[in-house]
């Protein structure tokens, strides 16, 4: 491989692509390239793959504390409005009813519950994932956009990972049983 | 069990690609190569549809008078096919989440098109709250909203219940099924040719790359939306039932009325179901993605919710006699043998009788029986709701006031309309998107076809500890015998 | 133009203001515009011009018409600022100077049924009389009410009211007239071809007038006809007394009824006032102490029938000889039947009753029966020494009048084939329609040169006239009456008349030669020459305030002979196979309320029909002949025959086939198009009432009539509580028994303030359905029409449940007014999604109509289904004169909203405003709701159930006081009070 093309690429580029078959491979790699003490890296499937969280050592998901948030705000914002509604603002002898009927709140309240906890959800999830991003460097690989979301897996590490060398990590990644690596720019 | 050693839920030989492109392709058939049964089957439904316009026109220019409903009758029609379609867009929450949840395989191949299926049925039943209103021109007064004349919506009535849940369904229904969506759309986007459609598909694809980091939020919230329908499907239908229970007509006022309606709603729903999976199985060649196995199981679940409903009738029954209230029983008994009793027994020979034929299991594995039994269960639910409403509304507790209700074309129309609607929306669906989760039958791919992946494990590199070191509970279901 | 102070005086008369103009030299431009706008052809641009203004032409002179005009333009809706009568009209409680906007006024007038005056009190706003109600102060109503009273503010308004002088189907003027009636009456001489035909005139200004006609034209002849004229009451009378001398009827001594055929609560002149002594008298804690029993034996079902404590369905003919039975075993000088007579079970226990009655007894005869059993009805009286204490005889109120009515139209019509009359003048009639078949009135009529008719609207017989005349209706023109007991009150214009018409008076006196004579010149004038003494001016004021002229009521017959039977003659021969039978309507009377929608859309009593009559059979006939209901019949009387559809009626007497007058109209106006089945066709002047001979034979094709009421029992729901005498007295509690007390989660909020309560007795309810009209007249309640009724829509507030109880051949019948309940834990509320009802710190179950958007729930969750809907744009915004029917003071309601009976809360506001401003409670009594003021017999009381001392309350306390389907825990305000029967214990009711 020529080095002085690679020389005059290293200023954009984003960082180096391996491309597997199964996703066990990818697993195993993943495992190995923590290891190795990268850190700036990302793996790619066209499904969820088992294991592949844990070979990256990622924080499991903050999402169920931003549903459960949302949930809270819902319930008592929702039980909160009938209550002042009924109550405060607009007291009516309703059918000789208690004007708290709180019993009558709960349907509401309950919807509401469900309804903010899904919007948060979704909110974080926008949040956490920077969606939407219709770009990224990946997409310059058509190799990646042919297959990436159909049936191949990817391990790509970054340029600026301080362990990066390109030499050093492109060896490394072809011992990882990647059937192809590639340089994607930035 | 021995079922499923018999018939997988996917049929062997697949690959991710192979499952990508049957699923993919259909949607993104060049449109000068667009099937004319698709055309044809468009133009119908789109024509039924006009029925909807020109009956919602009349309504809206004349008032409620064009539609049969009269004092005592003042629901009929349209709340009928109010809570028929909530029923129906029952099956589709349940079926993702519920089975989601209870790690249930075989719903994969069914739960796009269900959730769908909900949606449209949802948008249809939306539809009847407002149209069945006076002047359905003020129908935001439901909704609480800042308003000069100080005014708040009552919170006390079932109604207000109804546009909460009805709203909240929706969205969220909405919402989990284009999360679901996300990473087929990604697929669709790589797979498409038209630049058009692919910058369509790409910017609803929010530039989805299938990172490790982003599945992992995006299961968990996947899993907490199917958390948050589950109680919502429940509710939603509970509250429906509530309409009639909060009401002190005879044949209203029963405490089984919540828990009841959510079993007929699922049961009407799976039916639903059916009755659309068995054609366009046929129709896109689908049938190695739905096999016997899938129709079976939803058999079943209609078989086990059609014995809840009877015995919903049952206990109504009894407790109408039990009770020793004078309205309620003389309410059953004109159920009997009154002016609709043919209803009434048609609902029973529909919900109740024919049904116990799916314990016979030639009868489960028969495709065309099976349709059939689809097709008569969603009569026999609609006609459920008719008589709850409309037979118990026509006779309740003075003598001088008992009038019965007659349907006029209108009403005919607008319900023959919210048909075409409903078809057209998903004929439109079958076109654009892809009709059967892709990324999850992948994963059915590859875990069905699990061993060969850990014969590649030990050939690449034979430090690495053998794959997965403690199979998920996942896993040990198919391992059971997914193959 | 004349601007003199004398043209304000005078009413807007175009003819008037034409003779003026004709002397009148004026300036040219003047005189243009006057041909101009005296020309016929003007007036028909402008009618297609201005259609609405049209209506006015009539009544308003040029100048008038012509500023109008242009204010018109800016704002339509002209009918509704017709100026106030400039005549002196007086209120009757203020004087008009307070005629404050938005204050109604009452002035005390007299509205005509066949004749007889009833007292009223006419509600005016802004110079628009919207309300009848009777007159306190009369002896006819006692401030009671019937349906037809109720429904006069439309007939007022009906926009298909003649609006102009038609000659020959060409719109012509009142002045064309009077000169056309100048050259005819020339060539009249001693009047033998001049007849006139009215309707029954107690008028004693009208009868002086015609006295005068008569006088001038010796040889002219005045012919009264009405088709339910009292012609066999004065025939009997004139049996035995040799007199034609009228009964008057005193029910508040009458301890012990009996009715033979005679349906006093609706049919009899004074039916009100009966109506209210009667239900006095029902109470089981009554004024005496003693409650009064009524024996019915009748031709068909009546409301009074089914008001009895012993009621036998008969056919009419067998009455005479049951009632021969009964004068016989109380020893008159009657043959009596030989053998077994119909109600043979009854016979001792009811002589023996009537005996112990004694002058509590009063027997009494319906129209309906030949005179033969008024003869005997009378000498029974007479023999109970009840004539003088239960009933009395006076001459006859239509004065002259001896009962001759159909024999004198039979003259008539003999006279007019033969040619023999010139010129025919018909008042207050429409013989073309009413005349019975066998006189061919229709054809005599075309033998006639010259009818002049003057008519309500292109009537039957308008249309065959060749001058129409706009008649103005009694609320807009001046006259007298004289009631059932003889009272005379005054009917004074409320409004200007609306489309020119003229009153009998203004006809006659054109006839006698005076043009532009005015109704309230020619009534002043007679009764200053009958009202001497005292000054004059102040007497007029007074008995206009007051609208009766006291001690009027004619004396009783002083040596009345003694009632001989000999001139009766033996009983006819049994009558074999079934029999027709005619009543007048229930609710179109003879056919002059046909074009009224109100009355057209109220249930009748029994059968509950709207919009059409039918022929009535028993249950029995029914399944004897294989005919259902809705079968089209063509019954055959002689040689005439009609088609009617059949309505299958439990209660009706066996073999007989009962038709009610007034239906199958085929001209004057849309309302009464198509509706019903014209019994005229083989009524005959021999047999006006009942015929035997009657055969029927099952049509084709199937007729739709629309009820309001589908099915017949109770199913054993205690909706209505009722018991006899006997047994009430044993356990004054009955009507609790077997009651649960409902339980509530929610404790009682106590009551502070007014709280308003209502109590309807079961005891004194006849059925009547003056309320249901009230309410409509009172709430701007609309019609829907015979297609929505069927669907079930009709929008009374107020309706009257009717239930049988027993079997279906002998039932008995309840009655049950149900407005709203105004439950204090309301199941309408706690549904509605809006907060669209409520409940107001007083009680009242309010309709926030704005807020409404018509999701019905409410009336789902109604278990009295009072709530009403408006499924279409019911109300008529479009036809000026429907607008000034209106009561400003209530909402018109649009399509999609719900509404239902708000207790007259604009009544309560009404009164709190006045308390406050004189800083009082509001006294008990002074909020009467629409239906309890129009009540005859007071079974409505409305109040304070707060006021411990409230009549409200007081019946609320009552044992007899029950909610209805209380055990639902809605806590109704308004509750009934149990009906408790008088039957006699000696006769067992086989079922």
């Amino acid at each position: 491989m020529d080095n002085t093309l690679i020389e005059d690429k290293k200023q954009k580029l984003y960082g180096l692509l391996a491309k597997f078959d199964t996703p066990e491979a990818l697993v195993a790699a993943t495992r190995r390239v923590y290891e190795a003490g990268y850190r700036k890296f990302d793996a790619y499937s066209p499904y969820p793959v088992e294991g592949l969280q844990q070979a990256m050592h990622l924080r499991s998901s903050p999402m169920p504390f931003i549903v459960l948030a949302g949930a809270i705000i819902g319930g008592v914002s929702g039980f909160g409005m009938q209550a002042f509604a009924t109550v405060i603002d607009y007291p009516q002898n309703i059918g000789g009813r208690p004007l708290f009927s709180w019993p009558a709140y709960i349907p509401i309240t309950f919807e509401l519950i469900i309804l903010l906890g899904a919007f948060a959800g979704v909110a974080g999830l926008f949040f956490f994932t920077r969606f939407p991003q219709p770009y990224h460097p990946v997409f310059n690989s058509a190799d990646f956009n042919a297959h990436a979301s159909q049936d191949s897996f990817y391990l790509g590490i970054e340029a600026d990972d301080p362990q990066f060398q390109l030499e050093r990590t492109q060896r490394l990644m072809e011992q990882l049983g990647s059937v192809q690596v590639s340089e994607i720019e930035a | 069990m021995e079922i499923l050693e018999q018939t997988p839920i996917i049929e062997p030989g697949h690959t991710s690609l192979s499952v990508t492109s049957a699923i993919a392709d259909v949607p993104l058939t060049p449109i000068r190569r667009t099937p004319v049964g698709w055309i044809a089957g468009l133009l119908l439904a789109f024509a039924i549809m006009m029925a909807l316009l020109y009956a919602v026109g009349a309504l809206f220019i004349e008032g409620i008078g064009v539609w049969g409903v009269n004092a005592p009758v003042g629901w009929a029609f349209a709340i009928v096919n109010f809570v028929w379609w909530i029923g129906i867009g029952h099956a589709g929450t349940l079926i993702s989440a519920i089975l989601l949840l209870l790690r249930q395989d075989w719903r994969t191949s069914i739960n796009r098109f269900a959730e769908a299926m909900t949606l449209f049925a949802v948008a249809n039943a939306a539809l009847f709250p407002i149209l069945h209103l006076g002047r359905p021109w003020l129908f935001f007064y439901l909704m609480p909203y800042p308003n000069s004349m100080g005014l708040w919506p009552q919170f006390r009535s079932p109604l207000v219940w109804d546009v909460f849940a009805i709203t909240t369904y929706a969205l969220v229904s909405l919402l989990f099924w284009y999360m679901g969506l996300v990473p087929d759309l990604a697929t669709m986007r790589d797979r498409a040719k038209n630049i058009w459609a692919k910058r369509i598909y790409a910017l609803a694809s929010l530039g989805w790359r299938g990172s490790a980091r982003h599945w992992s939020h995006y299961l968990s919230l996947y899993l907490l939306m199917a958390a948050l329908a589950t109680p919502l499907v429940i509710s939603v239908h509970s509250i429906v039932g509530m309409d009639f229970a909060y009401g002190l007509v005879p044949g209203w006022h029963s405490t089984i009325f919540p828990p009841y309606f959510v079993a007929g709603a699922v049961f009407s729903g799976f039916a639903m179901v059916l009755t659309l999976l068995i054609p366009l199985r046929a129709a896109f060649h689908w049938k190695d993605f739905i096999t016997a196995r899938h129709l079976e199981n939803m058999a079943k679940v209609m078989l086990s919710m059609g014995l809840v409903v009877a015995y919903g009738y049952l206990m109504e029954i009894f407790n109408a006699f039990y009770s020793g209230d004078i309205f309620e029983r003389a309410n059953t008994l004109d159920r009997f043998t009154g002016f609709y009793s043919p209803l009434f027994w048609g609902l029973i020979a529909a919900n109740v009788v024919i049904p116990q034929l799916l314990w016979f299991k030639g009868v489960r594995r028969n495709v065309l029986v099976l349709f059939v039994i689809s097709l008569i269960v969603n009569v026999g639910m609609w006609l459920e709701r008719f008589v709850i409403i409309v037979q118990s509304l026509s006779k309740d507790f003075l003598p001088s006031s008992w009038h019965i209700y007659l349907p006029t074309i209108y009403d005919i129309l607008t319900y023959v309309g919210t048909l075409g609607l409903f078809l057209t929306l998903l004929f439109l669906f079958l076109r654009v998107l892809p009709a059967i989760s892709i990324f999850e039958m992948r994963e059915l791919v590859h875990e069905t076809g699990h061993h060969n992946a850990v014969a590649v494990e030990n050939a690449t590199d034979g430090k690495a500890q053998v794959y997965p070191a403690k199979p998920t509970k996942k896993e040990a279901d198919t391992a059971k015998g997914g193959r | 133009m004349t601007t003199n102070s004398d043209e304000q005086r005078q009413p807007l008369d175009l003819a008037a203001a034409r003779q003026q103009l004709r002397e009148k030299k004026g300036k040219d431009y003047w005189r243009s515009l006057n041909e101009l706008a005296n020309s016929p052809e003007f007036e028909k641009v402008i009618e297609q011009e201005y259609p609405r203004q049209a209506s006015l032409l009539g009544t308003l002179n040029r100048r008038d018409f012509l500023k109008v005009l242009g204010a018109s333009l800016a704002l339509a809706g002209l009918t509704a600022c017709v100026p106030q009568g400039s005549d002196k009209i007086l209120p009757y409680v203020k004087p008009p100077e307070v005629l404050l906007p938005g204050k109604p006024v009452l002035f005390a007038s007299t509205v005509l049924q066949d004749g007889y005056g009833q007292g009223v009190l006419i509600t005016t706003t802004m110079g628009r009389p919207i309300k009848v109600d009777g007159n306190p102060k009369h002896p006819a109503t006692l401030g009671g009410s019937d349906v037809f009273m109720q429904a006069l503010p439309l007939e007022l308004y009906d926009p298909e009211r003649l609006k102009q002088v038609m000659n020959q189907k060409t719109a012509k003027t009142w002045g064309d007239f009077t000169n056309a009636l100048g050259s005819l009456s020339g060539n009249w001489g001693q009047g033998a071809g001049l007849r006139i035909l009215s309707g029954m005139t107690t008028s004693p200004s009208l009868i002086d007038q015609m006295g005068a006609l008569l006088k001038k034209y010796p040889q002219a002849k005045w012919v009264q006809f009405s088709p339910v004229a009292r012609n066999n009451s004065l025939a009997g009378a004139n049996l035995v007394f040799g007199q034609p001398y009228e009964p008057v009827y005193d029910f508040s001594k009458a301890d012990v009824i009996l009715s033979l055929d005679c349906d006093f609560l609706f049919a009899e002149p004074g039916h009100v006032r009966y109506g209210r002594d009667f239900g006095v008298r029902r109470q089981p804690i009554s004024a005496n102490g003693t409650m009064n029993r009524l024996y019915m034996i009748e031709g068909s079902s009546t409301m009074t029938g089914s008001n009895a404590d012993h009621r036998l369905a008969v056919k009419p003919s067998q009455i005479e000889g049951f009632a021969r039975a009964i004068a016989a075993r109380l020893g008159l000088a009657v043959t009596a039947p030989t053998g077994d007579v119909a109600g043979q079970p009854w016979l001792d226990a009811l002589t023996a009753d009537l005996k112990s009655a004694g002058k509590g007894a009063l027997v009494l005869a319906g129209e309906r029966q030949p005179a033969a059993v008024h003869a005997l009805a009378y000498a029974i009286n007479q023999a109970l020494g009840a004539v003088g204490n239960t009933v009395n005889f006076i001459a006859p109120v239509a004065q002259g009048y001896a009962g001759d009515g159909y024999t004198a139209l039979k003259t008539l019509a003999q006279e007019m084939s033969s040619g023999a009359v010139d010129t025919l003048v018909i008042l207050d009639s429409n013989p073309a329609y009413t005349a019975p078949a066998d006189l061919d009135f229709v054809k005599a009529m075309g033998k006639v040169k010259n009818v002049i008719t003057l008519a309500n609207a292109m009537d039957e017989t308008a249309v065959l006239s060749s001058w129409a005349i706009p008649a103005a209706h009694s609320m807009e023109s001046w006259g007298d009456a004289r009631a059932f007991d003889g009272t005379i009150s005054i009917i004074q214009p409320t409004i200007e008349p609306l489309y020119g018409g003229k009153s009998a008076l203004e006809l006659i006196a054109a006839l006698l030669g005076q043009p532009v004579a005015r109704g309230y010149d020619l009534l002043r004038t007679y009764w200053q020459g009958q009202l001497k003494g005292g000054d004059f001016a102040l007497t007029w004021r007074d008995l206009l305030g007051k609208g009766v002229i006291a001690d009027t009521a004619s004396a009783p017959i002083a040596s009345l002979p003694t009632a001989t039977l000999n001139g009766m003659g033996a009983l006819p021969a049994a009558a074999s196979g079934m029999e027709i039978v005619f009543e007048p309507d229930y609710t179109v009377w003879d056919g002059r309320f046909t074009n009224n929608a109100w009355l057209q859309e109220l249930p009748k009593p029994l059968s509950k029909l709207t919009w059409d009559n039918a022929a009535y059979l028993s249950p029995a006939t029914a399944t004897k002949l294989a005919i259902t209901d809705g079968d089209m019949l063509i019954l055959h009387v002689g040689e005439r025959n009609m088609q009617a559809a059949a309505s299958i009626q439990p209660g009706q007497p066996d073999d007989v086939v009962v038709l009610s007058l007034g239906y199958g109209r085929k001209e004057g106006g849309s309302v009464l198009a198509n509706s019903g089945f014209n019994a005229n066709l083989i009524r005959t002047s021999a047999a006006p009432w009942f015929q035997s001979g009657l055969q029927v034979t099952k049509g084709r094709e199937k007729y739709t009539l629309a009820t309001t009421h589908e099915h017949w029992t109770m199913e054993n729901r205690d909706l209505v509580r009722s018991t006899d005498l006997e047994d009430y007295k044993a356990h004054p509690n009955f009507a609790h028994d077997g009651e649960e007390q409902a339980i509530t989660l929610y404790g009682q909020e106590e009551r502070t303030g007014y709280a308003w309560g209502m109590s309807i007795n079961l005891n004194s309810c006849i059925g009547c359905n003056a309320c249901v009209i009230a309410c409509q007249s009172e709430n701007n309640i609309p019609t829907v029409g015979k297609d929505q009724v069927i669907r079930g829509r009709e929008m009374h507030w107020i309706r009257i449940d009717r239930y049988y109880k027993g079997s279906a051949n002998r039932p008995r019948f309840v009655y049950q007014p149900v407005p709203c309940m105004h439950c204090e834990k309301a199941p309408c509320e706690v549904v509605c999604p809006v907060e669209a009802t409520s409940h107001s710190a007083e009680g009242i179950n309010e309709m926030t109509y704005n807020r409404c958007v018509g999701t019905r729930y409410c009336a789902n969750n109604c278990p009295y289904k009072v709530r009403r809907f408006n499924f279409y744009k019911y109300v008529d915004e479009n036809v000026a004169s429907m607008r000034a029917l209106r009561n400003p003071d209530v909402t018109a309601r649009s399509r999609g909203v719900m509404e239902k009976c708000t207790y007259c809360v604009q009544r309560v506001n009404e009164a709190r405003i006045q308390a406050e401003a004189e800083g009082r409670p509001i006294a008990d009594g002074e909020v009467q709701t629409a239906c309890q003021v129009a009540c005859p017999t007071q079974a409505i009381v409305f109040g304070n159930i707060n006021d411990a001392n409230s009549t409200v309350r007081k019946l609320k306390d009552l044992p007899l006081n029950y909610g209805l389907l209380a055990d639902l825990g809605t806590q109704p305000r308004t509750t009934y009070v149990a009906q408790v029967k008088n039957p006699n214990p000696m006769i067992k009711e086989e079922a």
